[in-house]
């Protein structure tokens, strides 16, 4: 899978990055408890979550990395493989099925070149999956691209969206 | 000022005043507003006193539960040597549902007070809001409010220079409708997976880090200021129908209907009118035929129900249904009422935590059965398994999950069995939406 290389892994908890950790520390009696942060930092960091940056992970908080990977497989916002650069999630529950969501998924598959949900376009630019409720019903159907949304999106606006992804 | 739309003469503008207006989200917008007038008075008062008057507002959990909210603080015992904690659950997840958003999008400081104001009441001295991980941009607006509290010295040891601490964090959940639970969202924020804990011991005894834990919807807590500022007799005030009910409440719209958003009204209104007059009816040419009106896990209404309802927690459980998180989800004679309840049934099946085996088997088979009658596949017998699937998921598990994918099914059963029957008899596929007459 793309992504997946054998050079060493840098560790992320260095810098600027292990005292944005120590800050985090402070916040909470256990040092468990920053672990969801500690993963969105190696996430950004990474793009992803590779096995190391779990392990890495579980050795600044002194826990198991197999605790981390537990963690970790319950959440679905954590990457546990690489994705294309623009991640796309398209929400398909009730309320949007009713404005047509199905079709933006279609639109999406279509017009990035990803051969099925969950794939990664052959340039390797995007990948669409359908997520669940995304809380943002009354501006169906809202995607999320990476981090942000875009709202009341329908099958026409796909191809203006895509252009004007960087 | 309404969002997206401008305010409808009708609506009652508490939390929803300052929707859509940028220049409310600054600290100093905040305060030329009104803001953390409440939050000073409140560290001048004594606990007790201001639980006292959450209590005689008759405020009531926002989140879904619509347990007294003054209540549930007096279960706290402040001065009892230990750590306590309050939990602001902003994991807004619940189909339908997106109000909570929109008060962290435009009024974070109403919030971050409520946090104050609510922590302080119950002795704690560290509140953490716990949003859903996807809520990128109410995140920011949290975290960038917070940096501007801190600076201010609204927060931290010195709580606007009263001596007293009071902390508020943002923790950033990661994808797990389930973390909306209470006691899987504690797990969650202990770095655990977002299981549910078995009640009892409840949070007030035994929560966040083991410790007396007392958590509120955001909704529930963005309301506090207002009610410190204006009196517990204003908020009661506020009432149209059952004196049980009482204030504001922020409703989301969704689905089919012409102006989807967010309506704030008064206890009690009418939902005929609210559906008709403040959110313009259904779409051009098209007509009601079911509505949701509390977030996916509550019963779907015919539209007999709906129109009879009075808008509070007592007027939706006299028309078959429950007010929950007022998420209001709205299908017209377009939709097929078994493909929606197909597609429920797979959001549970997803979101299931997995630890109890009548939700992790229930809403699995559930989804199976109930989109193999959508593909125009099914049997009566299979709707005799739903039922009999529904009753095993009832009353049985940890938490609620699985009731709520079980009344999805029974509800929609009992009132629409027709449709499904039409899809068994004329083997006919809705897997694209029809109009069922």
């Amino acid at each position: 899978m793309s992504g997946h290389t054998d050079a060493p892994y840098e560790p992320v908890f260095v810098g600027k990055r292990r005292a944005e950790l120590d800050e985090l520390l402070t916040r909470y009696p256990t040092k468990q408890a920053a672990l969801l942060p500690a993963l969105w930092i190696v996430q950004e960091e990474r793009g992803w979550l590779p096995e190391a940056g779990m392990t890495e992970v579980a050795a600044v908080l002194g826990l198991t990395a197999a605790y981390v990977k537990g963690v970790v497989t319950f959440y679905t916002m954590y990457k546990q493989h690489p994705t294309g650069t623009h991640f796309i999630q398209v929400c398909t529950t009730s309320p949007c099925l009713c404005a047509g969501a199905d079709k933006v998924v279609d639109a999406f598959l279509e017009h990035t070149g990803c051969k099925e949900l969950g794939l990664t376009s052959p340039d390797g630019k995007y990948t669409v999956i359908e997520v669940e409720c995304l809380g943002a019903c009354g501006f169906a159907t809202p995607v999320q691209i990476n981090l942000d949304y875009v709202e009341n999106v329908t099958p026409e606006k796909v191809p203006t969206i895509l252009a004007g992804l960087k | 000022m309404g969002y997206p739309h401008k305010s409808h003469p009708r609506e009652t503008p508490v939390l929803s005043k300052h929707f859509g207006d940028p220049d409310a989200i600054s600290l100093d917008g905040w305060k030329k507003r009104g803001g953390y007038k409440a939050l000073e008075q409140a560290l001048n008062m004594e606990p007790s006193a201001i639980v006292d008057i959450v209590k005689a507002s008759g405020l009531r959990g926002r989140g879904g539960a619509g347990f007294p909210t003054g209540v549930k603080w007096s279960f706290m015992r402040p001065g009892d040597g230990k750590p306590h904690y309050l939990c602001c659950n902003a994991d807004e997840s619940e189909p339908g549902t997106f109000k909570d958003r929109e008060i962290m999008r435009w009024t974070p400081h109403a919030l971050i007070e409520g946090c104050a104001v609510g922590a302080y009441a119950i002795g704690a001295e560290t509140a953490y809001i716990y949003i859903r991980g996807e809520f990128t941009e109410p995140i920011q607006r949290m975290e960038a409010a917070l940096k501007e509290a801190y600076a201010a010295g609204i927060l931290g040891n010195n709580a606007m220079g009263t001596g007293k601490r009071v902390d508020v964090y943002v923790h950033k959940g990661a994808g797990a409708y389930i973390c909306g639970e209470e006691t899987a969202l504690m797990n969650s924020l202990e770095g655990k997976r977002g299981n549910p804990r078995i009640k009892p011991p409840f949070p007030a005894v035994s929560g966040l880090f083991g410790q007396p834990t007392t958590i509120n919807n955001v909704e529930t807590l963005a309301a506090v200021p207002h009610i410190l500022n204006n009196g517990a007799e204003w908020y009661k005030a506020m009432c149209l129908g059952s004196p049980k009910s009482t204030g504001s409440k922020l409703f989301s719209v969704c689905g089919n209907i012409s102006k989807p958003g967010n309506y704030e009204i008064t206890m009690g209104f009418p939902f005929k009118d609210f559906l008709y007059d403040l959110c313009g009816g259904p779409t051009q040419g098209r007509k009601f035929k079911a509505v949701i009106p509390g977030g996916c896990s509550v019963p779907i209404q015919t539209m007999e129900e709906a129109e009879a309802t009075l808008m509070d927690y007592e007027g939706f459980v006299a028309q078959g249904t429950m007010l929950g998180s007022g998420g209001v989800i709205v299908f017209d004679d377009a939709q097929s009422i078994p493909r929606q309840m197909a597609r429920l049934a797979r959001f549970y099946a997803h979101e299931s935590c997995a630890q109890c085996t009548q939700c992790r088997e229930g809403t699995a088979w559930t989804t199976k059965i109930m989109e193999r009658i959508v593909a125009g596949q099914g049997t009566f017998e299979d709707l005799d398994t739903l039922l009999e699937l529904a009753d095993n998921m009832t009353g049985k598990t940890i938490c609620v999950l699985s009731d709520s994918c079980a009344t999805v099914v029974t509800s929609g059963l009992q009132k629409f069995r027709h449709e499904f029957e039409a899809l068994i008899t004329g083997r006919r596929s809705s897997t694209v939406p029809m109009a069922v007459a």
